[in-house]
């Protein structure tokens, strides 16, 4: 059963059009992401979803009922605001309460709810102080209690973790991740952080320019996405793209072929019929950074894995792993290795390419092929 | 080698001694000049605070500057309850009376409705509140000369005419341009988010007010009602123009006191209710200065 | 199920739009009051300005005849030279009185707030309780010149307010006794404003401390020059309390200012044409003031919206 469903959404701000038609609908539990640069409409969708913006055009449902026009209030949402939005002036004990006085919930249960949701995230110690003598961890986990004791059919964050210290954004997200797990409320969180959303949502709905790019699985979003957007902005370092043309080499069995530096031409073989669903020969070549390996005895002559080599121009040691900057023809390339294969720089270096897990795109619409 | 660090630390010694005598030198020009103009400011309230409790002849005798040779307080109940103005030998107890008359209605009610409006201009905006915004704004700036005329009619229509009502009407609209102003330019820094998690918590427009707005407005409404206390306590053109006799404020008292000293001046009796006049704004102004001053740097730079 | 959704969603957005509505009327009193109260009011000067009143308002149409009295009047040329003479020396000096009593409480001088609440007090104090007690210290019987005199000094004249050429200066000395804590405040905000790295940059350049404040400290707060001198021209027109109560527009008609010029017509003389017509010169007075300065204003805040 879906608990949200977004069908056509549009939004306009004067002749700017910020949301130009968006689809989308989250399964009872699930976690959605909408994940995108700044000003690609998520946070707009977002408020429009909890009814702080008004529709365009289009249809918001909630579970079965349409929306559109009703109150924030009265949605069944619960919001989780990236500046945290505490009420300043009310203890942390107030600003949970807040909410319930609104709606005239008895005081009993609010106490009993109130006690509950402090147990449960662990904020019994800070009830009686005010947001502005908390930490930024301990006023992020006040805001998800806010939005927990109202129980409610959805839960909204707004790029809850973007004002935390990295450390910290990482421990939360376990911990969001964590509590996602035991209560299982249909969640919708925006974030432009692409790790946040790969770890966390169930699925995601990558967006760019008013518009959804994809909305899948994150294994799906990864290894096979829909465009050179969505390619280039999930990952990190960004895939690799490189201008190549479809040939067939002597065997018969397609390959994608890009000019080298030295006046040479790679010729990387293609595997299980992509090459017929080309519509041109000229594609544009995806590789992610962790598909470019070492040359070694045993992926040499893996099936699947090309070879070439390549000039290595510059060298960045992460500790984990190593990143290194490759000339390929007049392109660079990041290539991501383990310590124990890292190459030095100025080297020329062999190479294994991972076939199987490289994307062509249409160079004309940029969408996957 | 050690000539060397010795003569160092000779010349370092002499560039020491030689800035901190530059600096002792400035130190004595700054503390200098703020003595010396502190006397220009204070000279004038300490002459008037002097002479309430001086004798009349002495002022005579000796000059209003110069230091007391006798003590006495019968000048303030004389300023307060006897003294003779225009006429009248009541003292300023009177127009005293009528200012507090005037000053408390007028600043309680321009306050409320200035944070009311600073409210709905900064968080409610519909189509045209910035236009709106801009035009009370201008009634920041209109001097009270151009109001004088359609003031006198319309309290005259109203029943106003001469009463202290008619002057709380007056400064409540002549108010209420400086405290929208104030409270609007706080409260567009209260962050929106907040305003939207209280309305998904269910709060109308009245609750936020109350629970989320009003509850951070202490210093706000602290430096509004200090600056309209002030303001109105101190004025003068339309207490003058709009009444008349036993209804003035008491500023038109101050004036018609001074004038009306025809006769030899009683320099004590009038510093007394000069003083008595000066008071309460004086007073706001010892206690809550931080307020005062910076509802001068808002009121002046937008 | 949709469709009940939809039915439920009708129902409450009337009352939604209603409520919807609620600030605007709440706010429309207000909205009503400053309207009449800026517009109205002074729409309606301006016609009182152009009819026969004299002393009751009357609505005979006489043109522009109240402007032309006014400009042939004689004493209408004494007060507005007078404000230009004023604005000049008041404003000035207000401003370079104000600005040294900043500088010098920047300095990181002990008792600072002591300091300031001296220098300040003033504002506190309506101008009707200073000018009476300047007056008295202006007599040359009892307050300033009577002092020196005592102390041996016996041919000290200090006389202002009884001298018809001079007597303006005790208005403009007072002001500025009044005012210049003001744009002391004003300018204190602005150098402490400053950005303290600018300041170090200087210093390590090798700036000396007049250079710095010349070159580096001043020319960062040029914007608060400006407010100060557009806040002390606006008090220098509506200049009125000061000079009631200091000199009365005398001695005879010398301190007239086009303030005691509009209240002397309206109400002492039974003028109110000319009165009236002497008021929206007052309004236009500040026009001349006010409308250029939010035109800068209004262009700054685009430049500065521009390159941030």
């Amino acid at each position: 059963m879906a608990s949200l469903t977004i069908r056509n959404l549009r939004k306009s701000f004067g002749v700017v059009e910020v949301l130009k038609g968006v689809d989308l609908e989250a399964n009872t539990g699930e976690f959605i992401a909408l994940v995108g640069p700044s000003g690609c409409g998520k946070s707009t969708l977002l408020a429009m979803i909890a009814g702080l913006e008004t529709v365009t055009s289009g249809e918001i449902y909630i579970g079965d009922r349409l929306v559109n026009s009703v109150q924030p209030k009265d949605r069944d949402i619960a919001m989780v605001f990236q500046s945290y939005a505490l009420y300043p002036t009310m203890s942390v004990k107030e600003n949970m309460a807040f909410g319930m006085e609104s709606r005239g919930v008895p005081k009993a249960e609010q106490e009993k709810t109130i006690a509950r949701v402090a147990a449960l995230l662990q904020i019994e110690p800070f009830l009686k102080r005010k947001p502005g003598q908390l930490s930024g961890g301990q006023r992020q986990r006040v805001a998800m209690g806010r939005a927990l004791v109202r129980d409610p059919a959805l839960f909204l964050f707004d790029e809850p973790l973007s004002n935390l210290d990295a450390k910290l954004r990482v421990d939360m997200r376990t911990e969001i991740k964590k509590l996602h797990q035991r209560i299982g409320k249909t969640t919708i969180y925006v974030t432009h952080d692409q790790v946040e959303a790969m770890t966390l949502a169930s699925r995601i709905a990558v967006m760019h320019q008013g518009e959804v790019q994809q909305f899948a699985d994150p294994d799906t979003v990864y290894n096979r996405p829909a465009n050179t957007f969505v390619a280039g902005f999930m990952g990190s370092p960004s895939m690799n793209f490189i201008d190549a043309e479809i040939t067939s080499t002597g065997g018969g069995a397609p390959a994608v072929n890009f000019p080298l530096s030295g006046g040479g031409v790679a010729s990387l073989p293609l595997h299980n019929g992509v090459a017929d669903r080309a519509q041109s020969k000229k594609v544009i070549l995806g590789i992610r950074p962790e598909h470019l390996s070492r040359q070694s005895a045993s992926n040499s002559g893996k099936q699947g894995f090309a070879t070439m080599s390549a000039l290595v121009e510059v060298v960045e040691p992460t500790g984990a792993e190593t990143m290194a900057v490759l000339k390929f023809g007049d392109r660079e390339v990041v290539g991501r290795f383990s310590p124990d294969e890292a190459p030095k720089t100025g080297e020329n270096m062999p190479l294994a390419v991972d076939m199987t897990r490289a994307c062509l795109f249409d160079p004309a619409t940029t969408r996957l092929i | 080698m050690a000539d060397a660090v010795l003569g160092a630390t000779v010349v370092e010694d002499r560039e020491a001694a030689v800035a901190s005598r530059r600096r002792l030198i400035s130190r004595i020009v700054i503390y200098g000049l703020l003595g010396l103009i502190s006397v220009v400011y204070i000279v004038p309230l300490l002459v008037v605070v002097l002479n309430s409790f001086r004798t009349n002849a002495e002022i005579g005798a000796m000059g209003l500057i110069s230091l007391p040779q006798s003590f006495r307080l019968d000048a303030w109940p004389q300023a307060w309850s006897d003294f003779c103005i225009g006429g009248q030998c009541n003292g300023v107890a009177r127009y005293f009376w009528n200012s507090v008359a005037m000053v408390v209605p007028a600043t309680i009610i321009s306050t409320a409705l200035g944070a009311i409006n600073g409210y709905i201009l900064s968080k409610w905006k519909f189509p045209g509140s910035e236009i709106v915004f801009g035009c009370m704004l201008l009634g920041v700036f209109m001097p009270g000369q151009i109001a004088l005329l359609p003031w006198a009619f319309l309290l005259g229509k109203l029943g106003l005419a001469n009463s202290v009502y008619g002057l709380v009407l007056v400064h409540c609209i002549q108010g209420l341009s400086f405290t929208t102003l104030f409270f609007r330019n706080y409260y567009v820094s209260i962050p929106d988010d907040l305003l939207k998690a209280a309305r998904i918590d269910g709060a109308g427009f009245w609750r936020i007010f109350w629970k989320i707005m009003i509850p951070l407005s202490p210093p706000i409404i602290i430096v509004t009602v200090i600056w309209q206390f002030t303001g109105i306590w101190n004025e003068y053109l339309f207490g003058v123009v709009l009444n008349s006799g036993s209804n003035q404020p008491i500023t038109s008292a101050l004036v018609a006191l001074s004038m009306s000293g025809t006769t030899v001046r009683t320099y004590d009796v009038m510093s007394a209710a000069v003083l008595i006049g000066a008071l309460p704004p004086l007073l706001v102004y010892f206690f809550g200065g931080k307020y005062f001053v910076r509802g001068l740097t808002q009121g002046a730079i937008k | 199920m949709a469709i009940a959704g939809q039915s439920v969603s009708a129902g409450t957005s009337t009352w939604d739009r209603i409520k919807k509505w609620t600030p605007v009327f709440i706010i429309a009193p207000s909205i009503l009051a400053s309207f009449i109260y800026v517009f109205v009011f002074a729409g309606w000067t301006f016609y009182i300005s152009l009819s026969d009143s004299t002393l009751l308002p009357s609505y005979g149409f006489k043109g522009f005849e109240n402007y032309v009295s006014l400009w042939t009047n004689r004493r209408w040329s004494v007060a507005y030279n007078n404000l230009l003479f004023f604005s000049l020396f008041y404003v000035t000096l207000a401003m370079a009185f104000g600005l040294m009593l900043a500088i010098l409480i920047d300095q990181r001088i002990r008792a600072e707030s002591f300091w300031r609440t001296i220098f300040l007090y003033p504002l506190a104090v309506s101008f009707i309780a200073t000018g009476t007690v300047w007056q008295w210290l202006y007599n040359p019987g009892s307050g300033i010149q009577f002092m020196v005199n005592a102390l041996g000094w016996t041919d000290f004249q200090f006389a202002l307010t009884t001298d018809r050429k001079n007597a303006i200066w005790a208005i403009i000395i007072t002001g500025i006794w009044g005012s210049a804590g003001f744009s002391m405040a004003l300018f204190l905000a602005g150098l402490r404003s400053v950005d303290p790295d600018i300041i170090k940059a200087a210093q390590i350049d090798g700036a000396s401390w007049f250079r710095t404040y010349r070159k580096v400290i001043l020319p960062s707060i040029g914007p608060i020059f400006i407010a100060v001198a557009v806040v002390l021209l606006q008090f220098a027109i509506k200049t009125f309390d000061l000079a009631v109560a200091l000199t009365n527009s005398g001695p005879g008609i010398s301190t007239t200012f086009p303030a005691t010029y509009v209240y002397d017509f309206m109400f002492q003389r039974g003028e109110i044409g000319q009165g009236a017509a002497a008021a929206m010169m007052v309004l236009a007075a500040l026009a001349i003031v006010l409308v250029p300065y939010s035109l800068y204003l209004v262009w700054r805040r685009r430049r500065e919206s521009r390159n941030g």
